[in-house]
C-alpha cells in the first residue's frame, strides 16, 4: 500500500533532497537561519499555505482542480474577523463554515451539474472574492484583540507556533486518510480512472464532493489563521494562493492528471517554496545584493517549470509511445 | 524469407531489413514488406507482431533505426504522415480521422484546395468531390457535414480523399471493423476499382475470410519479423493462423479455443431478463442465465450486446423491461446496486473502464471489495493481503508482486486481475465483455479455461465475444442479438457456426422478411 509510482517516488525524494540542500545552504550561509525565531516565523507564515495545499492535493489526486482556494481563504479571514470578539472557537468555526459553504457549492456544481472543475471553481473564486469584499466594505476588517482569537495565529505551545501545530495535525490526518482508509484509496482510484471506479461500484460522486468540501474547509481555516496572525480580515489577500498551492502539490510529485500523489511530499513542496522566499530575505539582509520580493515568484516559477518538465520526461521514459 | 512470385518482380514499395527498438526493446527486427503496383497486399499478425510499427515507419509517424525503403523507384523517406500523403502514400485508419463537422467536400479537398483569384473555388471543389464519390457509385450531397453520414460512407470519403491526393498506395488499417456485411461488399468493390486503376493497397485485417475475398498476397508478421510471404491462392486459412501463431498446423486445427469439453452441472436460473430496452441500441432483449452455465451473446458490432449487459449491471438506465436475480426483482440504478446483489462486470475496454493504471495489482484487485475489507473506514491490510495472494496464485497472475503497478503487466495478466476483482466478491453472475480481446494467444487459452472452470464451480457467466469460435465453443447457450433485439437462441449441440452467423446476419425468419421489405 505504501508504494506509489516510480515517478512519484523519484519526485518526492527529489523534493526532499532539494529541501535538505536548501536548508544546508541557509545554515552555512546565514547566521540565524536555523535560529528559533526564523524557524518559528517560517512555520507560522507557511502553515496557511500548507493547509490550502493539503486540500488542493486531495482535489488534484482525485483528478480535479480548485481555483477558488485563495478567495475562499480571504472570505474565511473576513468572516472570522467580523466575529472575532466572540473568541477563538467561534471565530474559527465561522471561518471554516464559510469555507465549507464554498466547497459544498463547488462540489455540487462539479458533481451534480457536471461542470468542469476549472470553470466551476473559477466562478466560485470570483463569487467568493466579491462576497469577501462586500462583507468587508472594501477594506481590511480589524480583529478584536480583547478575546482569545489572536492567539490562534500568534500564540505558541512549547515554543511551537499554533498554526504549525494545526497544519502538522492536518497533514498527519490527511496522510492516514489517504493511505489507510477506503476513502483515501478511492480518491486515487477515481483520479486514476473515473470510469473504471464507477464500474467497480466506488462512491465516485460522494468522494469527489468530499474533496471539494475538504478543500473549502481547509481554505476557510487558512483564512482564520490569516486574520488571527495579521490582526485583520483581508478581503484582498489570497490572490495567487491557488497557484502557490498547485505548485506545492506538483513540486511534491503529485501528478496534475490525478491518480498519483503524496500528502507528505506536498508538505515538503510547501516548505521548499516557502524557504526560497526566506532565503531571499536573508540574502537581502546580508546587504550585498538587493533582490526584490518579485524574485521569489520568478524563482518559484522556474523551479515549478523544471519539476513539471522532469515529470513529463520521466513519464515518457516509462511509457514509450 | 520466401522469394516472391514472378508477377511481382517490380515492386512499388519495398521495405527491407527494417529495425526499430522502443526503449531498448525490439519492435521490428529485419522486417520486410513488398507491394507490387496494382496489388492488394494483406498484412497480418497477432497483437505486437509489428504490423502497426511497420505502417508507422512507412507513413512517417516514427523513424526507423535502420533499413531501406524504396517507393516508386526511388529511396523513400516520409517525415510525417502529411509528407507521406504528399508523396503518394495515404492511410485510412480504423477510427476515421476526418473532420466530422465539415462538409464532405472539405474533408476530401482540405490541404489541396482549388483557388481562383486567391479565394477558394467552391464550385470546382464540390464538383471534384462529387466525381470522386461518384466513382464508388455514391451520390450524396457533398455540402453536408460528414457526421450526418454512416461509417461506411465516411470511410469512402477517406478513400476518396486519398485518391484525390493522387495516392499510389493506400494503407487500410482494419477498414471493415465497423462496417456491416453490405458495407464491406461496397468497400471491396472500391478496393477492386483501385486495383484496376493501378493503385496498390495494403490491407491490415484480423478477419481472415476477407483476405481471400480481396487480397492477392499476404505478408505474415510475428514478433517483429516477417515470417511468411505467400500467394493467397496457395495458402489455407489454417496455415495463415499457424504462421501467425508460430505453431504447427495440426495443433491449431485440433481446437481453436481452450474451452474444450465442459463438465459440471447447469443449475437453476440466476438471471432472467425480459423485454429490456434502452436508448436506440437495445430495443427488446430477453434472455436468461443459469448457475454453472456460460451464456454467449453473439452479434455484430452495434447489435446491442454490450449495451444490454450494461443494463444488467446498472451502468446505464433502463427504459423498460424486467429483470430477476434468483427470483427476486433486480433494478440496479448504479453498478454498486448490481455488485451488492452479486453481479460482476468485466468491461470490454480494460484501459478505459477496467484498470486503474497507476495503482498496484493488489489495489486493482481489492478496490471493489473495500466495503468488505474495511473496518470503520480503515482498510484491513492483512485481510487484503490474504485475498490478493490467494487470487494471484489461483489465477496464475504473472507479476513481480502484489505491489507492482498494473500498467506494467501484459494484457492477459491485467485481465486475470480484473477477473479476480469480481471473483473475490463471490458473485452469482459475472458478465465478461470481450474477455480475451487484445490478449496474446497463450494467455487467451488460459483465460478461456479459467472461465470454463468458474462455470463448472457453479458461477453463471454471461460472455460477449466478437470472436465467433469463442462464443460457439465456449457457450452452453447462445443468444444472437441483432439491431437491439434477440433474434435467435441456440442450445448445446445446436450451436454451430453456420446457424449463428446466419442469425447474426439475417435474424430469424420473420426478421429476414422484415429486412427485405424495408
Amino acid at each position: 500500500m505504501k508504494k506509489t509510482s516510480l515517478i512519484a517516488t523519484i519526485s518526492s525524494q527529489g523534493v526532499l533532497i532539494a529541501l535538505a540542500l536548501l536548508i544546508l545552504f541557509g545554515w552555512l550561509r546565514y547566521e540565524n537561519f536555523l535560529g528559533l525565531f526564523n524557524i518559528s516565523t517560517v512555520l507560522r507564515y507557511n502553515s496557511m499555505f500548507a493547509l490550502v495545499a493539503l486540500g488542493m492535493c486531495f482535489v488534484i489526486m482525485a483528478g480535479g482542480i480548485d481555483l477558488s482556494v485563495g478567495s475562499t481563504a480571504a472570505l474565511g479571514s473576513v468572516v472570522s474577523a467580523l466575529v472575532s470578539d466572540q473568541g477563538m472557537l467561534v471565530g474559527s468555526l465561522v471561518g471554516i463554515a464559510a469555507g465549507l459553504c464554498v466547497g459544498i457549492l463547488n462540489g455540487f456544481v462539479i458533481v451534480k451539474l457536471r461542470i468542469l472543475p476549472f470553470i466551476a471553481t473559477l466562478a466560485t473564486m470570483l463569487a467568493a472574492n466579491g462576497t469577501a469584499l462586500l462583507l468587508a466594505h472594501d477594506q481590511t476588517v480589524s480583529v478584536s484583540y480583547d478575546g482569545t482569537f489572536v492567539n490562534l495565529g500568534q500564540g505558541d505551545i512549547f515554543n511551537i507556533p499554533i498554526p504549525a501545530i494545526i497544519a502538522v495535525a492536518a497533514y498527519v490526518i490527511g496522510s492516514i486518510v489517504l493511505n489507510f482508509t477506503s476513502t483515501g484509496r478511492s480518491v486515487l482510484a477515481i483520479g486514476g480512472n473515473e470510469d473504471a471506479s464507477r464500474m467497480m461500484g466506488l462512491p465516485v460522486d460522494r468522494v469527489k464532493f468530499m474533496v471539494y468540501v475538504l478543500s473549502g474547509g481547509l481554505s476557510g481555516l487558512a483564512g482564520v489563521i490569516l486574520a488571527s496572525q495579521f490582526g485583520a480580515g483581508q478581503p484582498i489577500e489570497g490572490v495567487g494562493w491557488e497557484l502557490f498551492a498547485i505548485a506545492s502539490v506538483v513540486v511534491g510529485g503529485t501528478l496534475l492528471t490525478g491518480g498519483v500523489g503524496s500528502v507528505g511530499a506536498t508538505l515538503a513542496g510547501v516548505l521548499l517554496l516557502g524557504l526560497i522566499f526566506n532565503v531571499l530575505n536573508f540574502e537581502n539582509g546580508l546587504g550585498w545584493i538587493s533582490l526584490s520580493a518579485y524574485w521569489q515568484s520568478v524563482i518559484r516559477g522556474l523551479f515549478l517549470l523544471f519539476v513539471v518538465i522532469l515529470q513529463s520526461r520521466l513519464a515518457i521514459r516509462k511509457n514509450p509511445a | 524469407m520466401v522469394s516472391e512470385a514472378s508477377p511481382y518482380n517490380t515492386p512499388l514499395l519495398s521495405m527491407q531489413n527494417i529495425n526499430k527498438a522502443f526503449a531498448g526493446i525490439a519492435a521490428l527486427s529485419s522486417a520486410s514488406l513488398e507491394v507490387a503496383a496494382g496489388e492488394v497486399h494483406a498484412l497480418i499478425g497477432q497483437n505486437g507482431a509489428g504490423k502497426s510499427t511497420m505502417i508507422k515507419i512507412l507513413t512517417g509517424y516514427v523513424s526507423r533505426d535502420s533499413g531501406e525503403i524504396n517507393f516508386d523507384g526511388a529511396a523513400f523517406e516520409a517525415r510525417s504522415p502529411q509528407d507521406a500523403q504528399a508523396k503518394g502514400i495515404s492511410t485510412i485508419y480504423q477510427e476515421i480521422n476526418l473532420v466530422p463537422f465539415r462538409s464532405i467536400t472539405e474533408n476530401i479537398c482540405l490541404g489541396r484546395e482549388s483557388r481562383r483569384y486567391g479565394f477558394l473555388n467552391w464550385n470546382a471543389m464540390h464538383d471534384e468531390a462529387r466525381s470522386l464519390m461518384g466513382r464508388f457509385n455514391i451520390n450524396i450531397d457533398v455540402r453536408k457535414p460528414l457526421y450526418e453520414f454512416n461509417t461506411a460512407t465516411q470511410q469512402m470519403v477517406a478513400i476518396a480523399r486519398a485518391i484525390g491526393f493522387k495516392a499510389k498506395l493506400v494503407i487500410m488499417d482494419e477498414p471493415t471493423s465497423s462496417l456491416d456485411e453490405r458495407e464491406v461488399n461496397v468497400l471491396f468493390d472500391v478496393i477492386r476499382q483501385l486495383k484496376q486503376s493501378g493503385i496498390s493497397v495494403i490491407f491490415v485485417s484480423h478477419k481472415l475470410d476477407e483476405l481471400y475475398q480481396v487480397c492477392d498476397r499476404v505478408t505474415i508478421m510475428r514478433d517483429g519479423r516477417t515470417v511468411k510471404i505467400a500467394d493467397l491462392k496457395s495458402i489455407s486459412k489454417i496455415e495463415l493462423v499457424a504462421s501467425m501463431l508460430g505453431r504447427d498446423v495440426a495443433q491449431v486445427a485440433k481446437s481453436a479455443t481452450a474451452f474444450g469439453n465442459r463438465k459440471g452441472k447447469i443449475g437453476e436460473t440466476v438471471l432472467e431478463a425480459k423485454n429490456l430496452s434502452a436508448g436506440h441500441m437495445v430495443q427488446d432483449v430477453s434472455f436468461s442465465v443459469k448457475s454453472g452455465e456460460i451464456v454467449g451473446f453473439a452479434g455484430l458490432l452495434g447489435a446491442g450486446r454490450t449495451e444490454t449487459a450494461r443494463l444488467v449491471f446498472g451502468a446505464d438506465a433502463m427504459r423498460s423491461g424486467t429483470m430477476e436475480l434468483d427470483g427476486q426483482s433486480l433494478a440496479p440504478r448504479h453498478p454498486i446496486d448490481a455488485i451488492d446483489r452479486g453481479i460482476g462486470f468485466s468491461s470490454e475496454d480494460r484501459k478505459l473502464e477496467g484498470i486503474i493504471p497507476d495503482m498496484s495489482v493488489a489495489e486493482n484487485l481489492t478496490l471493489a471489495l473495500m466495503p468488505q475489507i474495511t473496518k470503520a473506514g480503515i482498510v484491513d491490510e492483512e485481510k487484503q493481503r490474504v485475498i490478493v495472494e490467494k487470487f494471484i496464485a489461483r489465477l496464475g497472475v504473472k507479476c513481480s508482486g502484489p505491489e507492482q503497478r498494473i500498467r506494467e503487466l501484459s494484457g492477459g495478466n491485467q485481465q486475470k486481475v480484473l477477473l479476480a476483482r469480481w471473483l473475490a466478491m463471490n458473485p452469482k453472475l459475472v458478465i465478461l465483455d470481450e474477455p480475451t480481446r487484445g490478449i496474446d494467444v497463450g494467455a487467451k487459452a488460459e483465460i478461456q479455461s479459467l472461465i470454463k472452470e468458474l462455470a463448472e464451480q457453479g458461477l453463471g457467466v454471461l460472455m460477449i465475444s466478437s470472436e465467433l469460435e469463442e462464443v460457439i465453443e465456449g457457450s452452453d447457450r447462445v443468444f444472437v442479438l441483432r439491431e437491439g433485439k434477440n433474434v435467435a437462441e441456440f442450445v448445446g449441440k445446436d450451436i454451430n457456426e453456420a446457424a449463428v452467423m446466419a442469425a447474426m446476419a439475417h435474424g430469424s425468419e420473420s426478421e429476414t422478411k422484415l429486412g427485405n421489405a424495408s
